[in-house]
């Protein structure tokens, strides 16, 4: 009973972080249609900023901002430079170059970091919690409260907000967005630099749980966090929630019982499962295509 | 657009090229086994033959098809594993070898269409992850099945050794020529003109009475088997076999080649595919920024020339002739590029 306890936490944990990567590309997916293959190494690079400060300063807290600013502002400069001039040709031209640009991230760090993995020290520490003689880590703790709160507010924020409405309204229809004096480009800008915060903080909760970045973290973790993205349906927020939480406790699922170097194969065969009976996700919505 | 600006006859054509090819693996033949290019430079040579056979497979894929697999890499394992275990149990024997090759597009080719059936009913995105999913898939399975089996198969991370090295320059460019030919044909037949529909408006297509779903099947096995036989040959050609070289880098690598080279032409791919894997090897210091480099031309090349170096354009030999013909008899029935060289100009037709 203990272990199915402490697998649902750690499967909640890897689960909530997958989670904020997701909302990541569902976002960006919903309001200009992309894959955003970058977006697993826009991680890499706040683990690797995290680290920079974390041996240099040793500050936890500048480290923590400093990760998340560096991911936003990454996040946006992409946008800007590769993809807002591919605006309007097709979309594999649009997809080749997120591809292009997760590549050039993930080379540049092997050039200037090395191949080989750095230990990132602790950036947050705190007891571990004991609920009814179950043992939480504290970590796993901060992870799915964090995670928590920034979908609470992410929500608050599409809902509520006037920008929120403004992202609401382009993912539905551009053209006519832009007709009715919505700034488009500040938009779409907006949505990866809030995509993009997201995660600059899982890549932070990613670190206080696994302490390591190395060139490829990116790759892997971006594929999975995908895979959640389409299994709640790509474009829905609570979607991207819902999967990411449901592909961290199939992860936990199958470790505990002991094939954990099945782990990434059962990921994609879900994903794979998914695609086929019900492509548009759990939550998606069916889009019909006009002719 | 008239028909009867071919001037040479269609089987003179034929016997052109295949005179023309016969005559470039004779010499390179000779001058490998002469000794005048070492033993390291006809291995390059040969990985240059198989990085074009996956370039032009891939091309089917995505240029004709114009869809985006990521998971050519995939059904490259497949098609090496299938290859070296056969050829690892008929001890190298030389007579084995294009059976193994053949069973090892197989192979790829019933995987490309238990895959590619369920897969090409999605659309672009999608399918494209799924077939991300599948090559990773394929991978994990490589790495781990020896565990469900009970006994050693693919030999795990530790990977296959001792593969015969059978791959040699003539057999490799017998297939890059037999795939380019096949390829070619088909791409002028009425499936290749069905498959070119697809990639132009698949709607449009499907309102025509084209089976869009067989179609697109049909070139993803075609792409698929292609993969197998080039897998084949890179076990032949390396001796070594390992599940992490099969990752999605590699179906990048060969993804790379076709954008560059242009969407949809075979010659595109055949030259990005020579000068990509010649490059790194004959500038070794420039390798360790081998892939910063890639990456960064295929971003700039989709920035600027989105359909590629080359687009859709195709080199005729013949249809280079046909036009010197006419220019020396002073452009009588001139005007309008030789059929052979058409890509889509025939549709309109």
């Amino acid at each position: 009973m203990s272990l199915v306890l402490s697998q649902l936490i750690n499967g909640l944990q890897s689960g909530s972080i997958y989670a904020l990567i997701a909302l990541g590309y569902s976002m960006v997916y919903g309001i200009i249609l992309l894959l955003n293959f970058a977006h697993g190494d826009v991680i890499m690079v706040g683990a690797y900023i995290s680290w920079l400060i974390m041996t240099q300063i040793s500050n936890p807290i500048l480290a923590i901002t400093l990760a998340i600013l560096a991911c936003t502002i990454l996040g946006m400069t992409i946008e800007k430079v590769a993809y807002a001039p591919l605006r309007s040709s097709p979309r594999l031209s649009l997809l080749i170059t997120a591809i292009g640009i997760s590549f050039l991230l993930e080379n540049l760090a092997q050039l200037i970091f090395g191949a080989g993995a750095q230990n990132v020290p602790a950036l947050i520490s705190g007891p571990s919690l004991n609920i009814a003689g179950q043992h939480i880590g504290f970590t796993a703790m901060i992870t799915i409260v964090v995670s928590v709160i920034s979908m609470i507010a992410l929500t608050f924020l599409i809902q509520k907000t006037k920008m929120g409405k403004a992202m609401r309204a382009v993912s539905e229809d551009m053209g006519t967005a832009q007709l009715m004096g919505i700034n488009v480009n500040l938009t779409v800008s907006f949505t990866f630099a809030v995509g993009s915060a997201l995660a600059g903080i899982g890549s932070v909760l990613y670190c206080c749980a696994y302490p390591q970045a190395s060139p490829t973290m990116g790759a892997m973790l971006g594929l999975k966090a995908f895979v959640a993205a389409v299994l709640g349906g790509i474009g829905s927020i609570p979607g991207a929630m819902l999967g990411g939480f449901c592909i961290g406790i199939a992860e936990a699922a199958v470790s505990a019982i002991g094939l954990s170097v099945w782990k990434d194969g059962v990921v994609f065969a879900i994903l794979i499962i998914v695609l086929i009976f019900k492509p548009t996700g759990i939550l998606g919505k069916k889009i019909n295509e006009k002719v | 657009m008239k028909k009867n600006s071919m001037i040479i006859p269609m089987p003179l054509r034929y016997l052109i090229n295949i005179v023309l090819f016969a005559a470039f693996l004779y010499i390179g033949n000779t001058l490998i086994s002469g000794g005048t290019i070492s033993k390291y430079y006809s291995g390059v040579i040969s990985s240059i033959g198989i990085s074009i056979i996956l370039a032009v497979s891939l091309n089917i894929a995505t240029g004709y098809l114009g869809q985006l697999p990521l998971g050519h890499a995939g059904f490259m394992a497949l098609g090496a594993y299938t290859s070296a275990l056969i050829m690892k149990a008929a001890a190298g024997s030389l007579a084995v070898f294009p059976v193994a090759l053949f069973a090892g597009g197989l192979v790829a080719a019933i995987f490309g269409l238990l895959i590619g059936i369920p897969a090409l009913r999605l659309k672009g995105d999608y399918l494209a992850i799924l077939t991300l999913g599948f090559g990773e898939i394929i991978r994990v399975v490589l790495l781990n099945i020896d565990n469900v089996l009970g006994f050693k198969l693919t030999n795990g991370a530790a990977g296959l050794q001792k593969i015969p090295k059978t791959t040699t320059f003539l057999i490799t460019f017998i297939c890059v020529g037999v795939t380019c030919f096949v390829i070619h044909t088909m791409m002028k037949s009425r499936h290749g003109r069905a498959i070119l529909s697809i990639r132009e408006n698949e709607i449009a297509a499907e309102s025509c009475g084209i089976n869009t779903t067989y179609y697109k099947t049909l070139g993803f096995v075609v792409s698929a088997f292609f993969a197998g036989v080039a897998g084949g040959l890179y076990a032949g050609n390396i001796g070594i076999l390992n599940p992490s070289a099969f990752g999605f880098m590699k179906s990048i690598e060969i993804l790379v080649m076709v954008v560059l080279g242009g969407m949809g032409s075979m010659l595109g791919s055949v030259v990005s595919a020579s000068v990509l894997t010649a490059l790194p090897e004959l500038l070794r210091s420039f390798s360790t920024y081998r892939m910063v480099v890639y990456s960064l031309v295929l971003v700039v090349v989709m920035i600027f020339v989105p359909s590629g170096l080359m687009g859709t354009y195709d080199f005729s030999l013949n249809g280079l002739l046909d036009k010197l013909i006419i220019k020396l008899k002073g452009g009588k029935g001139g005007g309008g590029k030789a059929p052979l060289n058409e890509k889509e100009g025939n549709v309109n037709e």
